[in-house]
């Protein structure tokens, strides 16, 4: 009848879900990146800026922890294009589409994390940065920033993983990332069990490499009273 | 006692003042914390401000900088006046007015090195490793070199409030501003930083100190204000204020003190009464 698994998974199973990493792949690192830089700027937003823009980014963080995922992707495939402005609107394809739904919806998480990492740096560090002559700036760039990025980083870590999990839903929009490349398989095969169970030991190993670049990060970023807490 | 008001006009010529406060006023949570506080230093004098907690003093000194700006007010730094809506002119003069604060303060993730050396790359400008020099030395001034890459979650109480006045004296401040540098410390880790303070003054450093500890400060100081409620309500030399037959309230305030503490190791009660 069908081969046997592990012919299965040379064969077929294994080529294609390699093509659908490197997708996947495409697709979560630019939008951890995006996450974070825009974790970062809103985070600092929340805590110094100006009373309108924090209102401008406590909204963004609600809405995006708000609404569900799925509902953004579509957002962004789907209705951006109608959405013009001076008689221009921008039409994405399907990565760049997840990309952009991933990185908001991330950064508003990642927000939560900087602004908590913010917000546990004494008020005194800053007084004593001014003090020294430096520029709200400088002390937040040289003083905050790095303690900040510091305390926040297990949860920023956090949730690039929980991104690396969610990125399966760019399938919905047609990416042929592993989710949807191990979709079509199943579809095409009949081997629902195998194809599903193999593609959650892909996630797997992708969330445990990510884990250990976090930890080297962390310890790289180590200094005594900034340790990473060990279990 | 008219020769108070005599040397309190005479300090307050514009020649020899180089830190000088007009009329400051600051209403926090509406209290009134600081009620028309005036204030001149001559260069290499040293004032210590007394006065029950809550008087005032943290927020004088905060204003004295800007950290808090005053309700109302002029400071002037040698004569001129500091114009606090230019950024620029704030953190011109704010570098040559260095702060300590009861609870150090010191960057976190920093070693003591980098401690004292962040601002001179910075702030000043300067090369990495002109300022790391000059860090060197002035953790080699308050007894440190041996610590300098240790960082602050290793230094002991003591031991970062010395990091951070090495770090203030980087700057080359013209005064300096101290809110109570040793109340957060051990009594055993006071001694190391009153000998830095004393070590500074005798070297003609221009200071501001506030202070519990007051047979160390009796025996620097050039004048004594007392505060309470906002205002300077008494001032004069520590001799004046202190001396046998005094009937100040800063004398009967710091025999109170030296009740409190049993100040014995540093006979404060003893120099009280003078
Ligand atoms: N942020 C604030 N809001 C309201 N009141 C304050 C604030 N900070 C200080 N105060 C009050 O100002 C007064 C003076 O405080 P402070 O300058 O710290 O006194 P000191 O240093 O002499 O102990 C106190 O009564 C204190 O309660
Ligand atoms: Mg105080």
């Amino acid at each position: 009848m069908s081969t046997p698994y592990l012919e299965f998974l040379r064969a077929e199973l294994a080529p294609g879900l390699m093509e659908g990493l490197w997708v996947s792949v495409l697709v979560i690192v630019p939008s951890a990146l995006l996450g974070v830089l825009i974790g970062l700027t809103a985070g600092v937003l929340r805590v110094y800026g100006p009373t309108p823009v924090r209102k401008i980014t406590e909204a963004y963080v609600s809405l995006f922890r708000g609404t569900p995922l799925v509902v953004q992707v579509f957002f962004w495939y789907f209705a951006l294009p109608y959405i013009k402005i001076a008689g221009w609107s921008l039409v994405l394809d399907p990565i760049e589409a997840s990309i952009l739904a991933f990185g908001m919806c991330s950064g508003a998480y990642q927000s939560e994390y900087i602004r908590g990492g913010l917000n546990s740096i004494k008020r005194g560090q800053i007084r004593a940065a001014l003090a020294l002559g430096m520029t709200t700036r400088q002390a937040v760039l040289n003083i905050v920033l790095p303690q900040a990025f510091r305390r926040a980083l297990p949860g920023c870590g956090n949730e690039i993983i929980y991104l690396i999990k969610y990125s399966s839903l760019a399938s919905i929009i047609t990416v042929n990332e592993l989710t949807g490349t191990a979709t079509t398989i199943a579809k095409n095969t009949w081997r629902n069990i195998e194809v599903f169970c193999t593609l959650g030991v892909y996630y797997l190993v992708l969330v445990t490499l990510a884990g250990w670049i976090l930890h080297l990060i962390e310890d790289a970023l180590s200094v005594p009273g900034f340790e990473r807490p060990r279990t | 006692m008219p020769d108070l008001t005599a040397a309190a006009s005479a300090e307050t010529a514009p020649s020899d003042a180089i830190l000088e406060a007009r009329g400051l006023f600051k209403t926090l949570g509406g209290n009134r914390v600081l009620d028309s506080v005036d204030l001149s230093i001559g260069r290499g004098r040293v004032k210590v401000l007394i006065g029950p907690s809550g008087a005032g003093k943290s927020t004088l000194l905060q204003c004295l900088n800007f950290l808090m700006p005053p309700d109302s007010g002029h400071i002037l730094l040698e004569g001129r006046e500091v114009d606090k809506r230019s950024k620029k002119e704030l953190c011109a003069f704010r570098q040559q007015v260095g702060m300590i604060f009861q609870d150090f303060n010191l960057f976190d993730h920093l070693s003591a090195l980098e401690n004292v050396r962040v601002a001179l790359i910075k702030v000043k400008g300067l090369s990495k490793l002109e300022a790391t020099e000059r860090a060197v030395a002035e953790l080699a001034r308050v007894g440190l070199k041996d610590k300098a890459t240790l960082y602050p979650a290793n230094l002991s109480g003591g031991q970062k409030q010395r990091v951070a006045i090495a770090r203030a004296l980087a700057m080359d401040p013209k005064v300096m501003l101290l809110d109570e540098p040793t109340s957060a410390l051990d009594p055993e880790l006071i001694g190391e930083v009153l000998a830095v303070i004393r070590d500074l003054a005798q070297g003609g450093m221009t200071m501001i100190m506030a202070t519990h500890q007051i047979s160390f400060s009796a025996s620097l100081a050039d004048e004594f204000l007392f505060m309470d409620k906002g205002r300077v309500v008494e001032h004069g030399s520590p001799a004046e204020l202190l001396g046998r037959g005094s009937s100040s309230r800063t004398q009967a305030f710091c025999a109170k003190i030296s009740e409190l503490t049993g100040e014995a190791g540093d006979g404060a009660a003893g120099e009280c009464r003078l």
